[in-house]
């Protein structure tokens, strides 16, 4: 018995709920993967987290997923052209592998749905606790998804995009990437997809000793979608990660990057652009553990809020007892450009270390005057002059990738937006 | 070609009034001075006469080609040929200087009704203007103005009016912050401009510049007002003499 009382379920939890007994016989998994999915699902029977739940305080999951919808076994999306030209593409369409991938020497590709059906990857399924909503509801439903291995000491001359497009329906769908020591690799995730889809993805990445990965998530899904998307990652000693983060679409989202910075020497980089528009919501958080001496973070994210959007950012930095000589930073800086949009942020530090340089800000701005009237002096119109300063606030933070290839593809990608948001 | 009748105007934030009944008139093809020691309202003009918001005309009126600008925002002022160099121009990062330059002379060819300018048209231009004011093509890659020194901001505003070739040129200090070598290449850079259907206002503490960029008409602005005009050699008394004199004969 639950000492609490169970809460009446929302329409949403009922539909989980029963969808998870339509999809039961179809899911693919041994005894212990259908054992945790079990357990997924009893976490959501107890009711998905509010506000009350401090990890969902701006983003109160019960309240905001207000419709789920049925699977569409036979509904489809609409494949991309690969964010860099040249990219080996994995694609996922409607929660399943499309299509067989051709990625170069030293990448090995696995459909997921294999080793949840041999029960290998049970043991990865575990929700990280209690708030890992986003967690139990993919590991109760995922049956497909990607597993690739890059081997050690493989330098990837082209990057992997693994695309998701969402179709409409639910889709579940996991991306486990293990990067062999002394390894380089560029992996672009894909969010996308087409209609008032509610897409689960889990992102699950392992950093070898010594190795470089840049991992891009583009997230453009249709203003009706819901997004619930989860990035974890392990990074190994002397080894670096820097990942990006563009949230440019989507009606609810939710982009948790759960971060461990594990071995000694290793570096993480985080740069984040929210483009809000509409009444959409969006939401990302990051909880970041230094666990060893000698590791060093640097988080910057950058905010523009248009109409009645509410964004949020929560960020947490847990340096440890033994994680001495950390260097942690984090800034959050938001450009509002309406009356009725909203942006909430939250850093924290908890810090058990006592040999440490960890420091956080947060800003609030509009468009400078000076900088407009500067602009508009030169003949350039209000409206241009507007949209070149915005753009300029989020570029800086793509610029800061230095790739030129990689610089480009994204202002690609922010161009599209501000075509249709500017 | 300008033409300031009895202009009052004050700050729009707490209603200081700075510029108490100005009158001047520039003609096409001239090159006028307006000295002024600090706080005479020099650079206050210079942000009315380009539109800046935070000016409230109060009274009296601004004609440009003979017809009032008031009612113009600084884009379209910009577009319908007045240009002002900045004393301080603002460092604005992640807006590439190069785009800055395409869209800025595209909007306004725009607003006049032309083409934009073919891209290699567009370049060969700029390299044009970078070369005789020995800048380095790199610095324009850089973000506007960003970690340019004094001197390069400078510099790059004289590049930019070469680019949009305006009718009316107002410098505010232009040689402040320049070294010798620098003022002579800023000057070159004017001079190569004058012209018959062209007029500068050029607003300088010193008679350095002057040497330099020689005026047609000199005029010492005080507390908001024109209190003498002349020709080049009031630059040359002011500078022997200082501003005293001038103001004590204007009381």
């Amino acid at each position: 018995m639950n000492v609490h009382a169970t809460p009446q379920l929302t329409p949403a939890e009922t539909a989980l709920i029963e969808a998870f007994g339509e999809r039961l016989g179809a899911l693919p998994g041994d005894s212990e993967v259908m054992a945790r999915r079990d357990s997924a699902i009893e976490a959501i029977k107890a009711g998905l987290p509010t506000r009350r739940v401090e990890t969902w305080h701006y983003t109160d999951l019960r309240r905001l997923l207000s419709k789920v919808p049925e699977f569409d076994a036979t509904s489809s999306a609409k494949a991309l052209d690969p964010l860099l030209e040249g990219s080996g593409v994995v694609t996922l369409v409607n929660g399943a592998v499309s299509g067989t991938p051709v990625l170069g020497n030293g990448v090995s590709f696995a459909p997921l749905a294999e080793r949840l059906a041999d029960g290998s990857f049970a043991a990865s399924l575990e929700t990280y606790g209690r708030d890992d909503a986003i967690g139990a509801i993919n590991a109760a439903f995922v049956a497909d998804g990607i597993a690739l291995d890059i081997a050690e000491g493989t330098e990837l001359e082209k990057a992997v995009e693994l695309q998701n497009l969402q179709a409409g329906g639910q889709s579940h769908v996991r991306m486990v990437v293990n990067v062999g020591s002394g390894s380089r690799a560029v992996i672009v995730e894909r969010q996308s997809g087409e209609g008032a889809g509610l897409a689960s993805s889990v992102s699950q990445l392992q950093v070898g000793d010594g190795a470089e990965v840049t991992w891009l998530i583009v997230q453009e899904q249709p203003e009706t979608a819901q997004h619930l998307a989860q990035f974890k990652a392990v990074i190994g000693k002397d080894a670096k990660l820097t990942l990006f983060v563009m949230n440019a679409g989507g009606k609810l989202v939710r982009q948790e990057v759960l971060v461990r910075v594990a071995g000694e020497g290793s570096d993480f980089q985080l740069r984040g652009v929210n483009l809000l528009a509409g009444d959409s919501h969006t939401d990302v958080t990051m909880v970041l553990d230094h666990a060893v001496p000698h590791t060093g973070s640097v988080e910057v994210v950058r905010n523009v809020v248009t109409g009645k959007a509410h964004g949020v950012f929560q960020g947490r930095i847990n340096v440890h007892q033994y994680a001495q000589k950390t260097d942690a930073r984090m800034a959050c800086n938001t450009l509002l450009l309406s009356d009725d949009g909203e942006f909430s942020t939250k850093p924290e530090l908890e810090i058990f270390a006592d040999d440490v340089a960890c420091g956080h800000g947060a800003t609030v701005t509009e468009i400078h005057g000076d900088h407009l009237f500067y602009l508009m002096s030169r003949g350039v119109t209000e409206k241009t002059a507007r949209g070149l300063l915005v753009k300029a606030f989020v570029a800086e933070v793509i610029e800061e990738l230095e790739d030129e290839q990689i610089v480009e593809a994204l202002e690609a990608r922010l161009d599209a937006w501000f075509a249709t948001h500017g | 070609m300008l033409e300031i009748k009895n202009l009052h105007a004050r700050i729009a934030e707490d209603g200081t009034e700075i510029i108490r009944g100005l009158n001047l008139t520039v003609k096409a093809g001239e090159v006028a001075a307006i000295m002024g020691p600090n706080g005479s309202g020099k650079s206050t003009l210079s942000y009315i006469l380009a539109g800046r918001e935070d000016y409230e005309v109060t009274e009296g009126d601004i004609l440009y080609n003979g017809e009032s600008i008031l009612g113009m925002d600084p884009a379209e002022r910009a577009a319908s040929g007045i240009f002002l160099a900045f004393q301080y121009p603002m460092e604005i990062p992640g807006v590439a200087t190069m785009e800055f330059l395409k869209v800025a002379l595209n909007e306004q060819r725009k607003a006049r009704g032309e083409e934009p300018l073919k891209i290699s048209e567009f370049i060969a231009r700029v390299k044009d203007a970078a070369g005789s004011l020995n800048m380095d093509m790199g610095m324009l890659k850089r973000p506007l103005n960003v970690g340019f020194s004094g001197g390069e901001k400078k510099r790059a505003e004289i590049l930019q009016m070469k680019l949009l070739q305006p009718k009316l040129c107002v410098l505010d200090e232009t040689d402040s912050g320049l070294d010798i070598d620098a003022l002579k290449i800023v000057a070159e850079g004017v001079n190569s401009l004058r012209s018959s259907d062209r007029a500068f206002l050029v607003i300088t503490h010193y008679q350095r510049l002057l040497e330099h960029i020689v005026p047609d008409t000199v005029h010492v602005l005080y507390k908001g007002q024109v209190i003498k005009s002349g020709d080049k050699s009031l630059a040359l008394e002011l500078e022997a003499n200082g501003y005293a004199g001038v103001i004590g004969e204007a009381a």
